[in-house]
Order: C-alpha cells, then structure tokens, then sequence
C-alpha cells in the first residue's frame, strides 16, 4: 500500500472510539487496522482480494478474510461491527451504492475516503488539456486504472441524500492530505481527497453517535 | 548405506508406537480395551514444552509426514510443508504426527490382532470417528507431556481433525490450521464415498471384511476406489494438462485395454495403492469422513459449535478444488466470524485440485510459512 495514504489514516483514527469493533473494506497490507489496534485497542477484520496483501496483512498479525468485496458481504450479520471502513476503495467497485449500503447494514457508522473528481487539477486535465485526469490521487492512465466509478464531492453526497444516509464528518484534504483553507472554503474544487463518516438517518437517534 | 538428504529435509527419521493400556470409549459405542498409536516426531520439544506442533494426515495418511525412512527414496507425504526452513519449521517446532487409530500403517486397526479373539480384527474392527481420533491422539499429547499444542494443522480429513480438536480440547491447541477443508460432507462427497466402498465390499475376495484370513484382498475393489478418489482430488485442468486426450500407442485399438494414458494412470494409481493400503481401513476412513459433522450436536449451527473455540485459526482454500470447494471453507470461516474469532483465510490461486495441499505452490507456502511463524512468535519459538 502507498506510503501516501498515510495521513488520512490519521484522521480515520481520531474518528473511531477506543475498544471498537471494525470491519475494513480493501485492507490492503493491514496498515490502518494494525495502527488502530496499537493506537485504538480496536478488534477487527480486514477483507482484502490480492494475495500479496494478504500475505503482508498476516505479517502484520491482522485477521485478513481473502473477499472479492463486488460479490457482497452476505458472510457478515447486520448490526456486527460499530465501524465499517473503505479506504481508497469505493471508486474501484462495481456497485459502490450497493456497497454503502452494504457497509451500514453490517456497521453502526461507515468511513469512506475516495479521490474527489471536482478537484480543480482534474478539470483542468479535462477542460484544457483535453486528456482523461491523472493526479497523484490518481495515477493511472484510462486504459489501465482500477477506478471505474469516481465521482465528485457533490456526486457522493448527493448519492447520499438519496440513500438516507447522513454525514456525521467530512474531511477534504489536498493531495499531500494537508488540510488547507481553500479546501475548506471550496471543497468540491480545492480538495483532493475526500474522507467522509457516515451513518443511516433513522440509526443515529436509535443508537447514539459511537464517536 | 550412505545417503545424502536434501539440506530443507529433517533428513533420516523413525517411528516410535505408543502402547495405550487405557479404555477407549468410541462414539459407536464400543470400548477399545487398549491401542496403540505409531508416531513421528520432528525438532526438539522446548524446556516450557510450549512449541508442539500436530499434524493431521487425510484419508490416505500416515505418522510418516517428513524425512526419510532408512533405505527408502521417497520422503513422507508432507515433505513440502514439513522440515528446516519450511512453513512447520522444525528448527523451531517439536512436530508430531501419528497414524490414525483404525489405520493401516502401524496404528492399531483392522490388520491388529482382536485380543478377545486372538484372531485379525479384519471387519470386527470397530468404526471410528474423527472424535475419535481426537480423543486417541489427546492421550497422546498426555503421554508426551505436552499440555497445549501451539498449533494442530492438516488438509482435507486433516484439516477436519484440527477442526474438532479446536472444538473438543479448546484450551489445549492456540492455533487450528484447516486446509483444503469442510464442515462436514455433501451428499455428493458421501455419493463418492460410497461406489468407493460398494467396489470393495463387492469384490468376491472381500469375504465380509475378512480376507486376509482366506490369504487374499479384495485387490480389484480397493483399486477402483482409489481410482475414483484420484479423479476427485484433481481438478479438470490438472487432468487435461498432464494427460489431454494422449494415446499410449498413437491410435485407437478398438479395444477395451488401456488407451488413453489417463487410463494408464490411474490404473497405475490403484494397483500401486493396493499394496500399501488396507480395504478395510479404506472403508473405516470414508465412514469417518461421511459422519464428521460437528454442528450436528449444536442444532446444526456451526456456529453455536465454534462458540466456545480459543484457537486462532488459518483457513485455506484452493480455487480448482471441486471436492471441498472454497464455499466450504468459508463456511467455517463464517461461523468463526459469527463468533468473532481470530481468522485468517485465504483462496489459494491452484489448479491441482483437492491435491494442491500437498503441493510446492509458492503463494500456499508463504502464506502458511508467514502464518506459522506468527504461532513460533507466540510460543516463543
């Protein structure tokens, strides 16, 4: 996993209680998940596709479940963890809705971060330069990229509104993860990567906010 | 005779038998009066007893996993996971593997004598079951001071003893390894079992189970039921690879002798397994398998039946095996999760079928080396 992300593992951890329970979507080595077990005391599985990061995530002493998470997550009871994660993930999925929804059937709260496609850079790839954006968000080329569903600040919380779903955190980030005024001014244009927490509106009054 | 064994190999080993003179109540309800169990140990047993490792061996198994016999040139059956360097390091676990009770390579059985009758046990050997086992192979563990394994590993019928070890003795394993496993058996499984065991039980030398009395075997049944097995522990693709439609003589015959070389095979295969194996502990071993079940007792929950599990567990599975597909696996796995139990679990990218277990595959063994070190760090290993 890239070195870059980090930083946005830091904000994801000040958002999760102590002693939790959490289910991370797109593991990757188990870095967040070991970080929040040493830092948060928090237990846990980690689902993760390529094997390569399995074999990192059980160097890591993580509990890695080898899942293709575009087959579901039927294995996992409703109500079974207080925080489902996706890292970096959503916009590689084939059903990112279904997914969300998915992720607040299994866990009181969700924690997504994706690359925001409104960002300023992006456009400009588009708008003057005339090619399919890349950043260091997202490096790949049209032909080769993983990511077949980005979307924008807007889109993502518009995908929301239409699901019920309320946003408890919104962080938007530059593409260094600094947090920056413009990006708090204009996050749709000036921030890079976004990490949202999330939960279903008829939950929080139910259940209390676990953060 | 001077021999040079390969440097990752424990080298020349041999085995030792446990003579038990306690009863032994089985699940059929029969009492064994006593048994004896022959073992392989591997590596050096730790002062605090702490780096124990079981093996568990399949339907075809035996004590002999790793090393070399005096004179022999093949190692034991386990000889790619098992030895210096290996996932089961045994420069750093004290390795055990016996020959399940009712076997036939040395473990009491239906070759050993019946002490009330003085006569082979033959068919009077009584069905077992992998509860069973647990229980002979605990007595084992007692016998060899070892208190709590740090982990009990095996594939297939393997796996399924680790399995239940776990579930009966869950303070006496910290780890479960369960490979190339089920929860318990499909009909389609017990489908195959049983044309295995109606070509032994009819073959006109099987003598009701007591052939080695008339000087015979039942040679032709015991080899088609090896036959039929091998043809479920390899995957289409396995087949096709090694043997595609190729003929022995170019052309066909038009004939009935064999033709195709996958004929050849698989021929080869049962002759050769006649003479190393038993029918009757062949039947045993199916049975064994057909009734491993153990959320039978639980509802058929599998997960009230792991509920009380303390072991951490590795699960794997193998993408070509169609006889304990990886849906089977995940299964345990999901009701591991239901009691949110330590699990890893991986699908293993193979196309050997059931028998990838048993094979080099680099993405197999590092994960299972990465995992097992993991145990020897907890054990202080």
């Amino acid at each position: 996993m890239n070195l870059e992300l980090r930083p946005e593992f830091t904000i994801i951890s000040d958002w999760i209680a102590p002693g939790s329970r959490v289910l991370d979507l797109g593991c990757g080595d188990g870095t967040l998940l070991r970080h929040l077990r040493e830092t948060r005391e928090v237990t846990g599985y980690g689902l993760e596709i390529d094997p390569a990061n399995i074999l990192q995530c059980v160097k890591n002493g993580i509990n890695v479940i080898q899942t293709d998470l575009d087959e579901g997550l039927q294995d996992f009871d409703a109500d079974s963890f207080d925080y489902v994660v996706m890292t970096q993930t959503l916009q590689a999925m084939h059903y990112p809705d279904r997914l969300l929804e998915e992720m607040l059937r299994i866990g009181r709260q969700g924690i997504v971060t994706f690359p925001n496609f409104g960002h300023w850079r992006l456009r400009y790839h588009l708008a003057l330069r005339g090619h399919m954006p890349m950043s260091r968000a997202l490096p790949h080329s049209w032909y080769n990229t993983p990511n077949i569903h980005l979307c924008t600040i807007n889109d993502f919380e518009q995908l929301c509104r239409e699901r019920s779903i309320r946003v408890l955190d919104r962080n938007l980030a530059d593409d260094r993860y600094r947090d920056r005024w413009t990006a708090r001014l204009w996050p749709n244009l000036m921030g890079a990567i976004a990490i949202y927490r999330f939960e279903h509106e008829h939950s929080g009054a139910k259940r209390g906010n676990a953060a | 005779m001077s021999k040079e064994f390969p440097a990752d190999s424990i080298g020349l080993v041999s085995p030792r038998t446990l003579k038990l003179d306690e009863p032994l109540e089985l699940d059929g309800g029969q009492v064994l009066p006593g048994f004896e169990l022959v073992y392989e140990t591997y590596g050096t047993l730790n002062t605090d007893r702490s780096n124990a490792v079981l093996v568990e061996h399949a339907l075809s198994g035996h004590h002999h996993a790793a090393g070399y016999h005096a004179g022999e040139r093949k190692p034991g059956w386990w000889e790619t996971c098992i030895g210096p360097g290996k996932p089961i390091d045994t420069n750093r676990f004290f390795v055990v593997c016996s020959n399940n009770l009712g076997g036939c390579h040395g473990s009491s059985g239906p070759q050993s004598i019946n002490p009330e009758s003085g006569r082979i046990y033959g068919a009077d050997f009584p069905i077992v079951t992998v509860n069973d086992w647990v229980r002979s192979q605990a007595r084992l563990a007692d016998a060899l001071g070892i208190d709590t394994w740090a982990a009990v590993v095996g594939g297939s019928l393997g796996g399924m003893q680790a399995l239940q070890w776990s579930i009966m003795y869950p303070k006496r394993l910290r780890h479960a390894v369960v490979i190339a496993a089920a929860p318990k058996l499909s009909a389609q499984n017990i489908a195959f079992n049983e044309v295995a065991r109606q070509a032994i039980i009819t073959d006109p030398e099987f003598h009701d189970g007591h052939y080695l009395e008339h000087d015979t075997i039942p040679r032709q049944g015991l080899a088609l039921a090896r036959m039929l097995g091998h043809i479920t522990y390899l995957s289409d693709d396995a087949m096709g690879a090694k043997f595609g439609r190729e003929l022995r003589e170019g052309r066909f015959n038009f004939n009935y002798e064999v033709e195709f070389q996958v004929e050849s095979y698989l021929r080869h295969q049962g002759q050769s397994f006649v003479d190393r194996f038993d029918a009757n502990t062949y039947l045993l071993m199916t049975k064994a398998l057909d009734y491993f079940d153990p959320a039978a007792n639980f509802d058929n929950d599998l997960s009230a039946a792991l509920a009380g599990v303390e072991a951490s567990y590795l699960v794997v599975s193998f993408t070509s095996d169609w006889r304990f597909p990886s849906s089977r696996s995940r299964e345990i796995v999901r009701a591991l999760l239901d009691g949110d139990k330590d699990v890893v679990y991986s699908e293993i990218e193979a196309h050997h079928g059931h028998d990838a277990f048993l094979m080099p595959i680099d993405e197999y063994l590092q994960l299972f080396s990465a995992y097992m070190d993991r145990v020897a760090r907890e054990v202080g290993a």
